[in-house]
Formats: C-alpha cells, structure tokens, sequence
C-alpha cells in the first residue's frame, strides 16, 4: 500500500536580496495513514518551510517550490489546480501552528472561525456546523462549549487557543495534520496537556500526525518515526527508538548529547554543538556540518553524503557512520 | 459600551474648554484690533474718541479676564454673540456657510472612500504587478497635487471642452442654492470642487488602506485562514480587510474634519461662499467674536469625529470593546 503522503526530492527556495536561500534542499519522506511522524531541527533548519509547501503556503514571491514531488493520497498536490488545492487545504490536510495567539483572527469568533471551514468543506449548514462545533470543542477539552463560540480569542488564553486550533484542524475530518512547533509558545505543563491531546485525538480518529519541533523529548515521546533536517536536508531518519537510543549522525548525536536526559547521571555536563548553521545563501559543497563536527575527514569537504540505510528503516547521511556505529557499540 | 462612552463625552469638556482658552488668547496676541481695522480703512487716519465708542460697543474695552468670561459663559448657554463685523448674529453667519461645507465635505469623503477602499485592497494583494504601480502613482499624484491648483485646472478645462463642444464656454453657477431646492443646479455647481478635495482624500485612503492591508495580509490568522482552504475573496473580506480597516477608519474621520474648516483657497478658487472662506475673513477682519466661534465649531467637529471613529472602532474590533 503506498504512503499516505510522499515528499520527494523537495526544494523549496526564497530569492532575497542576499540572493537564492535553499531553504529545503532535497528532502524526501513518506508518511502512513494514522502515522504520526517526527521532524527535528534548530532554527532554520527548513523544517517549517518544508511542511508548508506541502499545503503550497509558502508565500510566492519571494517563495518558490523549485522542483520535487508531493504526492498525498494519490494526488500530485503540485500539480493541482488553484481550486484543487483549497479543497486539499483544511479538508484533507489541515495545519496547527506555533503561535496561538496570533494563528486566530482577532475580530472574527471563535464560531466563525470553526465554522466557515466546515461548511466549506464538510457542505453542511450553519446550524450543523455550529452544532459540530461545540461538539469538537467539548472533545478538546474546552468547558461551556456553547458559550465558547461566541467569544473572541481574547478571551481565552494560549492553552485555549491552541486547543481550537485542535478543534480546527479536526474539524474537518482531515486524513493529516501538521503541527508546526504547536507547543514552543506555551507553558511546559500546557505543553504536556496539548501533546498528549493531540495523541489521543488522532489515534481516535485515525488521522496521520506529523509534528514539527526543535524538541527531541517531544518526538522520542510522541512520534513512530523521526527525520532530523540539518541546513534544509534531511541527515537522519528512523523510528524513534533508533533516533533515540543509536544515532547514526554527528549531528544527531550532538543534539542528544546537548539536553539533559533523566536517563544519564545527574553531574554529566551538557556538551554544546559549537559554531553557527551555515549561510543558507551560499552554495554548500560537501557535507553542511562538516565545519561544526568532531567526525569530518577530507571526503566530507569534497562530496555530499547521500542518506543510506544503516538497518531496517534507519537511514544516515554520513561518510563516518561506521565509526559512529562501532562507538554506539562500545558506549553500550 | 455605556459606560465607556459616557467616559468618552466627559473627556470631551477639558479638550474643549482649553481650546476655547487657547483661540482666545491667540487672538489677543494678534497686534491691532477690530475697531483699528474697520476704522483704518481709507488713509490711516482716524478719530480716537470714534475709536473708542467702536470698543464700547464691541466690548474690546472691557478687561481681558471679563471678555474671557463672557465668551465662556456664551458658549455653556451656545449663545456666540454677534459678528463685530457685520453685526449679525454669528450662528447665522456660519449657519449661512456650514450647509455648503458639509455638503462638499460629505460629497468629497462618499467619492475618497468609494474610490479608495477598492483600489487600495486591489493595490495591496496585487502587490507589485503593474495593476499596483498604476494605483501608486495614481495616489501619489493625488497627495502631490494642492487641491486648489486641481481646481484651477479643472475650471480651465471645463471652460476650453465646452467652448470647444458648445461653442460658448460654459461656467458652474456661483450662488448656492440647496440640493433639495435644485438638486442638478446644486450638483453642477459642488460637484467640481468636490472632485478637486475628493481626488487627495482617495489617494491618502487609498495610501492607508493598501498599507493596512500589506500588514494584515502577512499576520498569521491569515495564514491559518489559508490553511483552512478558503477563496482568496472570502480571505480578503472577511479576514483581512476588518482588520485592515481600522486605521482606515481613523484617516477618513480625520480628512472629513479637515474639509469641515480647511477648504480656503479651494472655496476662493471656485469662488464659493463657505465655511472656509468666512474663517479667513473673520481672521483678516480680527472679528474676534466670529474667528472664536469657527474654531470651536472646527474643535467640535473633530472631537465628534473622533467621537465617532472610536466608536466605529469598538464595532469593528471586539478588544476595544470590553477594555
């Protein structure tokens, strides 16, 4: 059975004045039906920008997708026309994003935002979608459901809000959500709350998850399987467990060893990853965190590490993936 | 609601008296007075003791702090006294003038909003296509352009079509007559000086609302009304432009009171009777009773106007509402 949604071969680029940035360069991931699948990354590592050229979101000019395939359902969703795609957006996929409090329109209620995509999409009338309307905002766990609709954003605080952008994407009986970052912007027991809300809902449901984060704790919990994206690329994928317990990158592996872990003794010092991401104006030649790794040869500066597979659904983008294996293997 | 604009008008007491203080003294400052004016007419020379009797009269002998008073007191009873000048009761003067004013001032603010608001958001979400240059130069043209110059050009060109069309120039009439009187008469006579303020106001509306709208297009609630898999019409009307027209709201409610008080030199080019043109007057003449009562009457429109935008905006934007 084909993937639910494949990205192949994606590059996404943004002309500024400081020329062509390759934010996504080449990416390429599959997602299963009713699978919930992890991207990791720092801060500009192209993880947002991939995920919202799938939807085709990404604002043109100065975005572009330059070349690659998604293919979502059986759909080519590049090749589909204006008003294909709309029907795609919110019905088939929908999107959570980081920042509850500036995702939902200020001078539109809270009713009015979930409903007009219901109707739209589910063809229903005003009363059944403001019936369905409550009743989602029941199921994530917003009290006096009712009286919630006619309320602005405002009101409630970014838990809350975060929680209807949940109700919204659901709304729709989406086949995949995105959640970009949902949970940088909030609290950390908020941030517990609104994960373990969103696993409950799309196990329910059935419905594909892929969350986006810069929070390895978040995806060795919540996601089956997990890319880390360094510099727009795809350097490392494989189930969390994999990603978690042996990984196969330096970079992988710098961002483990960087966050404290219960699991390791209390007076082990953090080891940083040195240095900056690199230029994403310029042309790359070789391997991108070459200048920031303790593993780089000579080979690294001259060719571009292809992702391989290391074992069974893991796969690693580095010359040194044997060193790194044989030192796992002694660690352990 | 209540409460607030209740909170409201009470603010409007403090800003109106310190405007009343602030005319009144400005006033005084101006060296010479109306008497000196009306009597030094032909020559230069005239006579003390009829000097005198003139500020007997107009009460400009009285003590600074009395005058002060008189004028307060006239304005809590809207009693403004009569007109040094002509002698007339004020509210009669400007009542004369004020029907004109507003007409144009109303006329100029349908013709700035209609125009604007569409060529501005057709300007913003076509934002750099030749579409949005075409707007842009449009309504940098219009700020650029005085609207008494406009005016000129627009009677020039009125006189030389028709001359050419009809063989004898044709000119607007020149005495105001109202609307419900003659409508086509009134329209043919106030419908050019409205094109010539009506065509800045658009082209600052037009600015403001492609502005507002740039910004709101890039917010992220319409991101996720994109996300949602909405027309980009519906996008645009009802996500962005509510918000986008906030702002908006406040520059047409600005504009409309500057046309209320400020259309001097474009009432002198069409040689009309209104408002602006009797200001001038009263300040050239030093009709202190006259000049007073005109800046209240402009401080008044503005503090409705303003009034009514902050209304306008609690309407449009829930936050304000319950703040």
């Amino acid at each position: 059975m084909p993937a639910l949604l494949e990205v192949d071969n994606l590059h996404t680029q943004f002309d500024t004045s400081a020329g062509t940035v390759r934010a996504v360069d080449g990416i390429a991931y599959t997602v299963d039906e009713g699978e919930t699948v992890g991207i990791v990354g720092e801060s500009g590592c192209g993880k947002s920008v991939g995920a919202l050229s799938i939807l085709r979101l990404i604002p043109d000019p100065p975005g572009r997708i330059a070349s690659g395939s998604i293919r979502f359902d059986g759909q080519d969703l590049l090749a589909l026309s204006d008003a294909d795609i709309r029907a795609v957006r919110g019905g088939q996929i929908a999107m959570v994003f980081q920042e509850p409090m500036t995702s939902l329109n200020p001078v539109l209620t809270i009713g009015q935002q979930l409903c007009e995509g219901m109707q739209l999409h589910l063809k229903i009338g005003a009363d059944a979608a403001q019936a369905r309307a409550v009743e989602l905002l029941d199921m994530v766990g917003i009290s006096e459901a009712a009286r919630r609709l006619q309320q602005y954003p405002h009101h409630l605080s970014g838990g809350m809000r975060q929680r209807v952008m949940i109700a919204l994407a659901l709304s729709c009986k989406p086949k995949l959500i995105i959640a970009d970052e949902p949970t940088t912007a909030l609290d950390v027991t908020i941030q517990a709350q609104i994960l373990e809300l969103m696993r409950d809902l799309t196990q329910r449901f059935g419905v594909a998850l892929i969350i986006i984060t810069h929070n390895l704790g978040v995806v060795a919990r919540y996601a089956q399987r997990v890319n880390v994206m360094y510099a727009g690329k795809i350097v490392e994928s494989g189930t969390a467990t994999d990603i978690y317990h042996r990984p196969v990158h330096p970079y992988t592996l710098g961002l483990l060893r960087s966050i404290p872990r219960m699991d390791r003794p209390r007076g082990e010092r953090l080891i940083p990853i040195n240095g900056q991401p690199p230029d994403l104006t310029q042309e790359i030649t070789g391997c991108a965190y070459r200048p920031r790794c303790g593993f780089a040869t000579d080979q690294c500066a001259r060719e571009t590490p292809k992702l391989e597979t290391v074992a069974t659904g893991h796969a690693t983008a580095c010359f040194e993936k044997a060193q790194l294996e044989r030192l796992l293997k002694v660690a352990s | 609601m209540r409460k607030y604009i209740l909170k409201r008008l009470l603010l409007v007491i403090p800003t109106l008296f310190g405007a009343a203080a602030l005319v009144f003294i400005m006033l005084r400052l101006i060296p010479g007075d109306i008497c000196e004016i009306r009597m030094s007419g032909d020559g230069g020379y005239f006579d003390q003791r009829a000097l005198d009797q003139c500020r007997e009269d107009s009460g400009t002998n009285l003590p600074m702090m009395t005058q002060f008073i008189n004028f307060i007191w006239g304005l809590m009873r809207f009693d403004f006294g009569t007109s040094m000048w002509t002698g007339q009761p004020v509210l009669t003067e400007i009542a004369l003038r004020f029907e004109l004013s507003l007409q144009v001032a109303i006329m100029a603010t349908i013709i700035g909003v209609i125009i604007a608001i569409p060529l501005g958001t057709i300007s913003a979400v076509k934002q750099n296509t030749w579409i949005d240059y075409v707007v842009r130069a449009f309504s940098i043209a219009g700020i650029a352009t005085p609207s008494f110059w406009l005016g000129i050009l627009i009677i020039l060109g009125l006189l030389m079509s028709t001359q050419y069309v009809l063989g004898t120039p044709w000119m607007p009439p020149i005495t105001y007559k109202p609307i419900w009187e003659a409508p086509l008469y009134n329209l043919s006579m106030l419908i050019w000086p409205t094109v010539a303020t009506g065509y800045r106001y658009s082209a600052v509306v037009t600015r403001m609302t492609r502005s507002a709208l740039l910004e709101v297009l890039r917010e992220d609630y319409v991101r996720t009304a994109r996300a949602k898999g909405l027309w980009e019409k519906v996008i645009i009307r009802k996500h962005a432009l509510k918000n986008a027209l906030l702002p908006v709201v406040t520059i047409v409610g600005m504009e409309f009171a500057f046309l209320m008080g400020g259309l001097a030199v474009t009432e002198q080019v069409f040689n009309l009777n209104g408002v602006g043109k009797l200001f001038v007057d009263s300040v050239l003449n030093n009709d202190y009773t006259m000049t007073q009562s005109l800046v209240m009457l402009v401080v008044m429109i503005f503090v409705m106007v303003n009034f009514l935008v902050d209304i306008c905006y609690a309407w449009m934007d829930p936050r304000i509402r319950y703040s």
